[in-house]
């Protein structure tokens, strides 16, 4: 059954309909939490994977779409897609058991690491090979970064407003408040003046 | 300052990263970076980048750097107060966007929201990626660390956890 968008099943829908159509907070919470154990460093494909191949809960457009709008609303996209899908189905009490169940469990694993790190971290062998692993994390960062900045620096615009937040942010140390302020306001109008 | 004071005022500017973090974690790196080890010395450049690493190590969302910067500052106090601080306000908002997404795709202007904030994330992910590479650097070998490991990401499908472990050895025996 192809459920459409925004519209609440009637009852009839509701019996003939597959569980999936139509999950319970039950079913996000432990959805969502499968997501956020699967994801190293971005679990954004992993939520792609869950939500439209695996349990078929939005079409592949629709995914794209509510991505497009968490990229545009502030704080992780991954949680502002994980609050759309879960109020979508059930409410606030299915957007909380999602973002409960995105959460708990790296939350709890990350701080286990972090014990860890404090408990053993000025051993010697320790500290030489975190090193290490923070130059590579570091590496990490270069590459989503070159991922993004090759197909978006095609046009001045967009080279010469990106280099001002650069400088601004990593030599000049300008508060993230102030670079946004001004700058995404050029960004926007400069985008706004270009097209027809 | 006290520990109490210093929570409050980490919770406080979270809270406003929450509201200015468009594009994810990844692009507030700089500012966090600003914030906490530049002005406030609340972690050494040593402690920021491994706390990065260690997130990038463990799995889930990458707001959970966030959560352990609260925990090395305050405990496990402040690593829920951080991680609430930062996902609060997004979540709230989120919320309410469930209601208008539909019909804003089709915006004109929702589209050149959208396209003209891309440089603006654009360079703070650079401005990110700088960051850490110079923060994270101790000697030299280390940015041969980094331009490798960001290679073998760009050019091949390994699986960056294996990066980190084998950056690991190589720190163990004197190489990062």
């Amino acid at each position: 059954m192809d459920m459409k968008r925004g519209e609440p099943p009637s009852d009839q829908e509701r019996l003939q309909g597959s569980p999936a159509a139509q999950p319970g907070i039950l079913d996000l919470f432990t959805a969502f939490m499968g997501v956020g154990l699967s994801g190293f460093g971005g679990v954004l494909p992993f939520a792609r994977r869950m939500l439209v191949d695996r349990r078929r809960w939005l079409s592949p457009a629709e995914f794209t779409e509510v991505l497009g709008l968490s990229q545009l609303l502030p704080g992780p996209n991954i949680v502002n897609v994980t609050i759309y899908v879960g109020a979508r189905f059930a409410g606030i009490p299915g957007a909380a058991a999602a973002f409960l169940g995105l959460m708990t469990m790296p939350v709890i694993i990350v701080l286990c690491l972090g014990a860890a790190y404090s408990r053993y971290g000025d051993l010697p062998a320790v500290a030489n090979a975190f090193r290490g692993v923070s130059s590579a994390a570091a590496g990490l960062m270069v590459a989503m970064a070159a991922k993004i900045a090759w197909p978006v620096l095609r046009s001045a615009p967009a080279i010469v407003v990106a280099l001002l937040v650069f400088v601004a942010m990593a030599i000049l140390k300008v508060p993230l408040v102030w670079t946004v302020a001004v700058l995404a306001p050029v960004g926007v109008i400069w985008t706004w003046w270009r097209t027809p | 300052m006290s520990s109490d004071d210093t929570l409050f005022s980490l919770t406080l500017h979270l809270l406003l990263l929450s509201l200015l973090a468009i594009g994810g974690v990844s692009t507030i790196l700089p500012e966090l970076h600003r914030f906490i080890v530049v002005d406030h010395s609340w972690l050494t450049n040593e402690q920021f980048t491994a706390l990065f690493a260690l997130a990038q190590a463990a799995p889930g969302p990458n707001v959970i750097f966030v959560t352990l910067i609260g925990w090395q500052i305050s405990g496990l106090v402040g690593a829920l107060a951080a991680t609430a601080a930062m996902c609060g306000p997004a979540t709230v908002i989120a919320y309410a966007g469930t209601r208008l997404s539909a019909q804003w795709q089709h915006l004109k202007w929702f589209k050149i929201l959208r396209s003209g904030l891309v440089p603006v994330t654009t360079g703070l992910m650079i401005a990110s990626a700088w960051l850490l590479t110079a923060a994270s650097a101790q000697a030299a070998p280390s940015y041969a660390v980094t331009a490798v490991t960001a290679l073998l990401v760009l050019t091949t499908r390994i699986n960056p956890l294996w990066l980190l472990a084998l950056a690991a050895g190589a720190g163990m025996i004197g190489w990062a």
